[in-house]
This record gives structure tokens, C-alpha cells and sequence, in this order.
């Protein structure tokens, strides 16, 4: 019967694009800015190359990507909330964590620059101005990395934005572009990562305001899923993706990785 | 500023480069929301059948029930599917989590009803037809269900059809069952989500511009075929 045929056929294309992901690949779960700034496009193609296991990643904010991989749904964790990440680790989720790389976080602003900041190097003082003025700020408001680093900014510059949250104080509660498009359109200060800043598209007459901060200093790390939590994890491939990373060529592929003639990342894995 | 003039431009240089990454990415939008609309038409086409056709107690609330769960937001039923899907949920075993089936099986779910919904009600116009007709032949239920999907088959193919536009335009429950993963689960709708979030409002408008024109072009094969299938039909 035609019918049956048709019923057949549709649950074979169901059960064969489940099978084709089985072979030799892992699961990263991973930050937001390493993927929207094309660093894994570029570095993906080179371990993949190497060792012939097919990396797939799943970018979401750090908070989330914790939690996906506390569910073992994932072989590996790269993000950037070191807190979070020892946390992660002393829970028996993860097994190691490694400092990978780093850059830093910037506070973007509009041409006008309502609270006059522009040029500040002290992110307190500079947070406390913002305040003051009651000038627009959109916060991630996601509990990812950037908006943990934000919090704890905010904390050690004396203010509690959580007060004004809906008046100057705008939680997206979205990733990074999707915060950048809503802060650069309703005209407020924005936190993010250097990397994404530079690979973001839609920047429109915003700069980057506030910069230079020994406290704006961004590390990632990467963390292996534990197998003994999570029996799916592909240990010999986490491994091998982790380790590629941390060796000296993993580490001179991050260096080398520029966008509009920057380096997005600095590498700084421990050399054993 | 982006102009929408720029958005169309790059939807045609895009189309005519052949790009082999945003073939993939349309050829797997397509294959996930087709396999979706065809198997929640299998689920979706008799449960209409039945309840338009059966007088049962509790109907009633059956059928406000169906209604409102064609408004299913697809984040929910996203979250749903992850947590049964996740390695740590009741169906982690399958590792279906982050394939083409999983965002097949949440698009099921998100589509099903709308086709059970609203061929319900094209069939139960259709019975109140036929009913009498069907009685003096002593038709059993299941010859009335067969002989009504038959019958009705043209208006259930624009039934399928919302259910296709349903399922190739939501985002939200892809992304989370999906992960939105390069060369492996990503889409249209994930794609533009993805441009979007890089601040390429461009490139994201193009793409949407694309998925619009599949959109467009799945509904005039379904038209042809009807208006062929028509044609024959009184010759």
C-alpha cells in the first residue's frame, strides 16, 4: 500500500538523520562571543582537520550553557565565569578546568554620551556616573558570564541598579547581540566583550566609552564533562578538543585569529 | 543604517552564488517542517476525523481544548521537548537531543494540533453535508472517517499548509531542541536569529526574504497540484 510506503519512508528519514550524528563527535557548550565572533569557524576547520572528530557547538549564554551541561548535554564547556566554572568542577560535573584565553569587557555608548563618560578607565566610577545621570543602561539579564561581570561591577561600584530595573535600568534578559540591537536603539550604555564588539555589525554611531579597567579582564576556560556523571560524554574526543586547545598549536590558532586587523582573543593556558 | 533595499540585493546575490552552506541550511528547514507537517497530518487528520464525526460526552471541552492548543507557544513546547530529550531526562537514552529529529518531533508536537483543529471543523461542515446520505448507507465510522478525508482532501491540503507555515516559520523551539548547530541543526528561522544577534540586520533580512520565497513556492506546488488534481477530476 502507497500509504504505508509513505509512512515508512518518513520514519526512515527520521531515524537516519538521528543516526548521523552519532560517529566521532562532540558537544560544546559554549558562550555566546567565541561563536558570534567567528572564532570556532576559524579554529573548527584546523582540530577537526587534525583529528578527524566533528565538533559541534551550541551557543548559548554562560549561565545556560552551565546548566545544559550539568544535564549532560554536552562533552564540553567553554565559557567565561570562572565562579561558576569552579563551582561547576568542585560539583563533580566537570572534571578539570583550564584558563584558555582572555580579553576584556567594554562599556559601548552613543556619540552623545549622556553621562559623559567617554574616556573613563574606571569602570566604578564610571558605573556610578551612569547612575547618577539616570542614563540608559541595558544589562544582559540572563546570568551569563557578562551579565555575572556586570553584577559584580555594579556591587563593587557602590550602586544597586536592580532599583531603577525598568527605568534607566533596561534587563533584556537576551544574549549579547540581541542586547546590543535593543541598547544601541533606545540609546543606552551597553557592557560586552571586546570580541563580539568588534564582529558586531550594527555598531550604528556607538563607540566603545569606557575601557581599560584591570576589573573589565575577561577569562575563559574549558572544561571537560565528567564522565562518571555523565555516561554519554565522549571522553577520548573531549579530551582530544581540549587539549588541542590548551597546546601551543591550539594557542597560536587562538592568537591568530583577527577580525578588522584585531586580535580577538589572548591566549594564556598554563604551559606544562 | 541597513536599508531593506540592501536586504534584497544580498537575498539575490545569495540565491545566485549558489552558496553550498545556505543550501544546506534551506535543504534541512525543509526536510524537518515537511517530515513535521506530513507526520502531524498522519496524527492530526483523524483525530479531527473522529471528534467532528463522534457526539460524546465532554466534547465540548474537547474541543475548546484542541483550539487552544493551537496556540502552543513554540518556546514551551522547546523546553518540553529538551526535558525529555536531555541526557538526564526520561528519553535521554535515544541521544535525540541537538539532531534534525528532535526539532522534527518538537514541530510535531507544535503542529499537530492546528491540523486536528482545523480539519475538525472542515470535516464536520462536510459531515452535516452528507450525514443523512451516509446513514441510509450504513456506512461504519470508519468508512465515514475514510470517505470524508477523501472528499475533503483539497481543503485539508491548505489545513497541511498552515501547519507547514506554522511549523518552517517558528524559532523558538528549534533553537533550544536544535542548539542551532552549523552543518548539523541549523536553519532558516536559527540563521536569522544567529545574523541578528552578530548585528548583520542585512544578511538576517536576506535570509528571511529567501524564507519567504520557499515559503511562497511550497504553496504553489501544493496550488498546482490541487488546480492539476482538479482538472482531472472532471475530464
Amino acid at each position: 500500500m502507497r500509504f504505508k510506503q509513505l509512512i515508512a519512508s518518513l520514519l526512515a528519514l527520521t531515524v537516519a538523520s538521528a543516526a548521523s550524528a552519532q560517529d566521532t563527535s562532540i558537544i560544546v557548550q559554549s558562550t555566546t562571543s567565541t561563536a558570534n565572533s567567528g572564532l570556532y569557524d576559524y579554529l573548527l576547520p584546523m582540530f577537526q582537520d587534525a583529528s578527524g572528530v566533528q565538533v559541534n557547538v551550541v551557543a548559548v549564554g554562560t549561565g545556560q550553557a552551565i546548566r545544559n551541561a550539568q544535564n549532560c548535554d554536552g562533552d564540553v564547556l567553554l565559557v567565561h565565569a570562572k565562579p561558576a566554572e569552579e563551582k561547576f568542577v568542585a560539583e563533580g560535573y566537570g572534571t578539570v578546568r583550564t584558563d584558555l584565553m582572555y580579553n576584556d569587557f567594554v562599556i559601548v555608548g552613543p556619540e552623545a554620551d549622556p553621562a559623559g563618560v567617554a574616556g573613563m578607565t574606571d569602570v566604578q566610577a564610571a558605573l556610578s556616573k551612569i547612575a547618577e545621570s539616570e542614563a540608559l543602561f541595558a544589562s544582559r539579564g540572563d546570568d551569563s558570564g557578562t551579565h555575572k561581570k556586570e553584577l559584580s561591577l555594579w556591587a563593587s561600584s557602590g550602586v544597586d541598579p536592580s532599583a531603577a530595573s525598568g527605568a534607566w535600568y533596561r534587563e533584556t534578559g537576551s544574549g549579547m547581540g540581541a542586547t546590543l540591537n535593543a541598547g544601541i536603539g533606545m540609546g543606552a550604555y551597553v557592557m560586552t566583550d571586546r570580541a563580539t564588539w568588534i564582529s558586531f555589525a550594527n555598531k550604528q554611531d556607538y563607540q566603545i566609552r569606557v575601557e581599560g579597567d584591570d576589573d573589565m579582564f575577561n577569562q575563559y576556560g574549558v572544561i571537560q564533562v565528567n564522565p562518571d556523571k555523565c555516561p554519554s560524554v565522549n571522553v577520548e574526543a573531549a579530551q582530544a578538543f581540549a587539549d588541542w586547545l590548551v597546546s601551543a598549536e591550539g594557542q597560536s590558532a587562538i592568537a591568530g585569529y583577527k577580525v578588522a586587523d584585531q586580535q580577538l582573543f589572548f591566549p594564556n593556558a598554563p604551559t606544562n | 543604517m541597513q536599508s531593506i533595499g540592501d536586504a534584497l540585493g544580498l537575498a539575490f546575490a545569495l540565491v545566485f552564488s549558489g552558496d553550498p552552506d545556505l543550501l544546506e541550511i534551506v535543504l534541512l528547514s525543509l526536510r524537518v517542517s515537511l517530515t513535521a507537517t506530513a507526520l502531524a497530518c498522519l496524527i492530526g487528520f483523524p483525530i479531527g476525523a473522529l471528534v467532528a464525526i463522534g457526539r460524546f460526552p465532554g466534547r465540548n471541552a474537547v474541543l475548546v481544548f484542541m483550539n487552544a492548543l493551537m496556540g502552543l507557544p513554540p518556546v514551551v513546547v522547546g523546553l518540553m521537548v529538551y526535558l525529555h530529550l536531555s541526557r538526564s531526562g526520561p528519553l535521554g537514552f535515544l541521544g535525540l537531543l541537538y539532531t534534525p529529529t528532535a526539532m522534527i518531533i518538537a514541530q510535531i508536537i507544535l503542529i499537530a494540533p492546528i491540523v486536528a483543529a482545523l480539519s475538525r471543523q472542515v470535516l464536520e461542515d462536510l459531515h452535516s453535508e452528507y450525514a443523512e446520505q451516509f446513514r441510509s448507507l450504513c456506512l461504519t465510522r470508519l468508512q465515514t472517517v475514510q470517505a470524508l478525508l477523501w472528499d475533503a482532501r483539497y481543503s485539508l491540503l491548505t489545513v497541511g499548509l498552515a501547519g507547514f507555515g506554522r511549523a518552517v516559520a517558528e524559532v523558538g523551539a528549534v533553537i533550544i531542541v536544535g542548539g542551532n548547530i552549523d552543518h548539523l541543526t541549523r536553519v532558516m528561522t536559527t540563521a536569522i536569529a544567529l545574523e541578528t544577534s552578530k548585528g548583520d540586520l542585512a544578511l538576517a533580512l536576506a535570509l528571511g526574504i529567501i524564507l519567504l520565497v520557499i515559503a511562497l513556492g511550497v504553496n504553489a506546488a501544493v496550488q498546482s497540484v490541487r488546480m492539476t488534481a482538479t482538472r482531472q477530476a472532471y475530464v
